[in-house]
Order: C-alpha cells, then sequence, then structure tokens
C-alpha cells in the first residue's frame, strides 16, 4: 500500500463514478476467501490426483494425502503401454483429426450457400439443419446404431469421423452463416466480375476472410469431438481384435480402465492415466485461454 | 453463367446434405416410428406395437424413479450453478487483483470431458483411497471417514449433481462476465449519482440487463439436467447408482436399448425425453422474453 497522493484525491471523482469502486484489500478479504475456497474445490481433486500418479499404490491407500515419497514415473510408462493410453490417444486423433478438417470444410461450404446465395429449396436445407439441433442426441442413438451396423460402419474410425461430422455440422453452419453474412459482398461480386469461378471465389477470397470464425469453430468442434463420450461408445467396441488392440477413443478408454480397475487394484496407474489425459490439457488451455472461452461459449453467447 | 452457378450451388451442398440426412436426420426421424414397435435386436423382426410401448412406459416404475431424479436435477443444477457463477462474475467484474488466476482455475473443469471429470470423481468419492471421507475424516467427522458416497441410496444423486455443478460454473461464470461488460458504464453513472447502494445497484441495473444471457443459461442447464448421460454412467458404472437412485432418463434408456435389447421401448423414452427437452427449452426462451430491455 503506497500513501495516498493528493494527486489520487484529484482522480477520486472519477473513481468514483466507475462501477468499481476502490476497494481496500482488508475489505476484499473476505471476497478472497470466498474465492479461494471454490479454488481449493477446483483444483484440490486435480492437484490429488496428480500427486497420486506419482506415489505407489500403498501410499495412496494408507496415506490419502500427501506429496510423494518418491516420484514413481514408472506408472506413467505403464499407464500409457499396459493401459493403452497410449492407443487411446492415437485412436483419439486417428479420428479427430480428419473430422474436424471435414467438419469446417464442409460446415463453411454449407454456409457460404446459405448466407449468399438464392436457389430452389433452400429453406428445405435451412431447416433440415435448424431441426438438427433442437433434439437430443439419445433421440438418434438407436437408429443410429442399425444405420452404422447396415453401411458396415460400426466399428470402423471412417464411420465415427463420418458420425462426427454429421452431428458437427448443424451449429457450425449456423454460426459460420452469420459470419458469412458480416463479410461485404462486393468482395464476392467483384471476384467474380474479375473472372473467378464461385467456386476460385470461395476457396481464395471467402475463405481466407472468415479465418476467425474457422478458429473459432475449430476450437469448439476439437473440444467437442475430442472429449465426446456417447457417441464412440455405441458405435466403437472391441469385438474382433486380438489381445491388446483397441478401438477406443480416450474419454471412453478412461472408463474402461475405471471398470477394470475394480478387479485389477492398480491405482497409481490408473491416476496417471486420467493425469496424462488432463495435464496436456491443462498446459493447452493455459496457453490459449482466451481463445478457448470464447470458443466454448460462442454457443451461449449466440443464442 | 446461371448454368454455372447451380451446378456451384449443388456441387458445394450434396456431400454434407447426404452425410447429414443418413446419419443425422434418418436416425431422428425413424426413431419416431421404431418408438412405435416392438423390436429385440438385428436378428429378429421389428412388429408394430401400437401404443402398447406407451402403456408400459406408464405403469413402469422404472421410468417414473429416472424422470423424478431428472426433476430433481432440474430444480437443483440450474439454480445453484447459475447462483455460484453469477456470484464469482459480480466479485470479478470489481475488477480484482489476481482475477486472472481465478477466472483460468474455474473455468478449467469445462475444458475436460465429463467422462475424464466422472472418472476423477469416482475416485474423489472412494470410500477408502477417495479424498471426501479422508478429508471428512481428518476434519473430525469419524463416522463420515469410509463412507460410500456414490454407494449410498442418499448420497448418490447429489454425488452425481456436485459432479456437473462442478463442472459448468466456471462456463457460466465466463458467461455472465462477457455480458456484465456489455452493460454500458453510463447505467452505473446516473445510479451512482442518485446514491444507490452496490446491491442496488447489482439488483436493479445489473441483472435486469443479463436478462438474455440469464435465460440462455437457464435453458442450457436445463438441457444439461436432461442429458446426465456420462456423469451417471461412469460415476455409478452403469447401473444407475444403488436402488437406481441416481438413474435418469437418457441412462436408462441407453440400458434398455443396448443392454437388454428393447430397442422398441428404448426409443419411446427417447421420444418423451425429447418431448420434455422440446417442451423446456420452449417455456425457457418465451419466460420473460416479452419484455426486452432495449439499450
Amino acid at each position: 500500500m503506497t500513501a495516498t497522493q493528493p494527486s489520487d484525491r484529484a482522480n477520486e471523482a472519477s473513481v468514483i463514478a466507475k462501477p468499481k469502486p476502490r476497494l481496500t484489500w482488508l475489505k476484499n478479504t473476505p471476497i478472497y476467501l470466498f474465492l479461494s475456497i471454490w479454488a481449493v474445490i477446483v483444483i484440490y481433486p486435480l492437484a490429488w490426483t496428480v500427486f497420486s500418479s506419482l506415489r505407489t499404490d500403498r501410499e495412496i491407500m494408507f496415506t490419502p494425502w500427501g506429496l510423494p515419497a518418491q516420484m514413481h514415473f514408472e506408472n506413467y510408462v505403464r499407464a500409457w503401454t499396459k493401459a493403452q493410453i497410449g492407443d487411446f490417444f492415437f485412436n483419439t486423433l486417428l479420428v479427430v483429426i480428419p473430422s474436424l478438417f471435414f467438419t469446417l470444410l464442409l460446415s463453411a461450404m454449407v454456409a457460404y450457400i446459405l448466407a449468399r446465395y438464392t436457389f430452389k429449396g433452400k429453406q428445405v436445407v435451412y431447416y433440415m439443419f435448424l431441426a438438427g439441433m433442437m433434439f437430443p442426441i439419445f433421440l438418434a442413438l438407436v437408429p443410429l446404431y442399425f444405420v452404422m451396423e447396415f453401411l458396415k460402419l460400426r466399428n470402423t474410425f471412417g464411420g465415427l469421423i463420418l458420425v462426427y461430422i454429421a452431428f458437427s455440422l448443424p451449429f457450425t453452419v449456423f454460426f459460420l452463416v452469420a459470419f458469412f453474412k458480416t463479410l461485404p459482398k462486393e468482395l464476392m461480386e467483384a471476384s467474380i466480375i474479375d473472372g473467378a469461378t464461385h467456386t476460385q471465389t470461395f476457396f481464395k477470397v471467402m475463405l481466407p476472410l472468415a479465418q476467425p470464425g474457422l478458429v473459432t469453430m475449430a476450437i469448439f468442434n476439437f473440444l467437442g469431438q475430442w472429449n465426446q463420450f456417447i457417441l464412440p461408445t455405441l458405435l466403437m467396441d472391441n469385438t474382433g481384435l486380438a489381445e491388446g488392440q483397441t478401438r477406443f477413443v480416450l474419454s471412453q478408454g478412461l472408463y474402461f480402465l475405471q471398470i477394470q480397475q475394480q478387479y485389477q487394484n492398480d491405482w497409481s496407474g490408473m491416476f496417471a492415466a486420467v493425469s496424462v489425459v488432463m495435464i496436456p490439457t491443462l498446459i493447452i488451455y493455459v496457453i490459449f485461454q482466451e481463445r478457448i472461452e470464447k470458443g466454448l461459449t460462442v454457443g451461449a453467447l449466440k443464442g | 453463367m446461371k448454368y454455372g452457378q447451380r451446378r456451384f450451388i449443388f456441387g458445394f451442398l450434396v456431400i454434407p446434405v447426404i452425410l447429414y440426412f443418413i446419419f443425422v436426420i434418418l436416425p431422428f426421424g425413424s426413431s419416431i416410428l421404431i418408438a412405435f414397435t416392438r423390436w429385440r435386436g438385428v436378428s429378429s423382426s421389428i412388429t408394430f406395437n401400437g401404443l402398447n410401448n406407451l402403456i408400459r412406459l406408464v405403469g413402469d416404475e422404472l421410468f417414473w424413479n429416472a424422470l423424478k431424479n431428472n426433476i430433481i436435477i432440474l430444480f437443483t443444477l440450474p439454480i445453484i450453478t447459475i447462483s455460484l457463477s453469477l456470484l464469482f462474475a459480480a466479485l470479478f467484474a470489481r475488477g480484482l487483483r489476481g482475477q486472472r488466476f481465478f477466472r483460468i482455475t474455474f473455468f478449467f473443469p469445462q475444458v475436460l470431458s465429463a467422462a475424464v471429470v466422472s472418472v476423477l470423481f469416482g475416485f474423489v468419492y472412494h470410500p477408502t483411497i477417495g479424498i471426501l471421507s479422508s478429508l471428512l475424516g481428518a476434519l473430525g467427522f469419524k463416522e463420515l471417514s469410509t463412507f460410500p458416497w456414490l454407494g449410498d441410496t442418499s448420497t448418490v444423486l447429489w454425488a452425481v449433481i456436485f459432479v456437473a455443478i462442478w463442472q459448468a460454473v466456471g462456463f457460466y461464470m465466463v458467461l455472465f462476465i462477457a455480458s456484465m461488460q456489455s452493460i454500458p458504464v453510463e447505467f452505473y453513472e446516473a445510479a451512482n449519482i442518485d446514491g444507490a447502494s452496490e446491491w442496488a445497484l447489482f439488483w436493479n441495473i445489473t441483472l435486469p440487463l443479463m436478462r438474455d444471457s440469464l435465460r440462455t443459461a437457464i435453458v442450457f442447464l436445463m438441457m444439461s439436467a436432461m442429458d446426465m448421460f456420462a456423469y451417471v454412467s461412469i460415476l455409478t458404472n452403469e447401473t444407475g447408482g444403488p436402488g437406481r437412485s441416481a438413474e435418469v432418463l437418457s441412462s436408462y434408456l441407453y440400458g434398455e436399448a443396448f443392454r437388454r435389447q428393447n430397442f422398441g421401448y428404448a426409443t419411446m423414452l427417447a421420444v418423451v425425453l425429447m418431448l420434455l427437452v422440446l417442451g423446456l427449452s420452449m417455456i425457457g426462451m418465451r419466460a420473460g422474453s416479452q419484455e426486452t430491455i432495449e439499450y
């Protein structure tokens, strides 16, 4: 705390007018105390998981809290290889990378058409995509399961990719329609007059301009698809695979490990498995915090 | 030119529309029919079942049990989540030192998947190794030091609801902060000159001007309350908890379909869930929309 300078006094009139009255540290103490309680409630389970992942099963069982006496990084090796977290990671990437790419590409194509062209049946297309956002996914589960079975797409990564894209389309399309509508029409007209085809105009002029909207949707869909649980649970299992192979993605795989855990009692390995999933997410989140917050809340802010 | 344009439109729409039709529209649409059938799996034939699924549903205690739990969640999850996140947002709107740390911390659970969070809380609630029990034991509640939070009919539903709140608070906090920041300062300046208290400012200016985002939050949280699938399935190992005390419609219908092969009946449950979701979102969107405040 510095002593109050005369110049501060002079500023006081403007300070009062602001919605943030300047409070003394003392007055803020209850606020900090309150915020700290929730911070502890959030951090404690996470920190406990990470600490436990470096301890032995004995330590976890008998002294539930406390720091690891020695760092047991071998828990991570066990989680990565024996518990197949490495495979789950790989499977998730294998699905999410192509699925994210095509979600953005196809959504941008549909959104551009809906935002900039008039044609017969436009209303039908528009309302079809709108309808997909209204219903709970549970309504589609039984028929989707049999559609996938019928098309021989169940238990294939390609099939899961197609389903991820299809279910990501409606929201992404509507977000990008609004975005394309904000871009000046003149640019598109000028490009056509210059002799570019519609396709060239889209890829060379409009798509680069839509980049901020695409980035927001990339973050939104990446997290949504990376964290997806019910669709892989419905569509992927390990039938017909050799021992040690798996089709599971991360969130589904972690749950599978938790069930197995009840028979195997490898607590430290299990904590390591959860940490392996959590820590990279934390690092990425802290780096791209503002973008991720914006990308995630965009659905609610639009609504 | 005109011909080229039509071909271009068709070319851009054909793949996404086909994909979307096969994997989204077709399943959603056909479910309305499947809900009125008796269907036990791929090998057996589908037979039209009239209103029997609906009649069974009315007399199905497990359905009413799941619905009851959904309703409990529907009333607790939005209220607690919104109260907490609104309070945090209001505190941050004053511009606190270190608020970046709190903001990052509070939002982080939202970045994780509900599945990971549920697995993690499966540990937290564990009677022997879990930190909740050991914490309470250390605080002197000896009888709670090995309490099975997920294995007791009186606590399992609340344990599940807490996980949902834990994950959601940061999200709505960020939403409300954005909404508060968009309120023009002049509103406060005028009221400040009139000598209104901080509480009066919050109650009479901030809250009414946040109407839209509050409504969105309520609708979103009601949708979450009608979902809960990942939390319930993982925290209860797909049992719905002891005595199914934490079973919700989504987990019940999933089990009916994919563990007991009652595909027709499960789809009828899904149709009821859909009607509830649509009804709730309509109520939510209507509520208070007559008097939108322009500024």
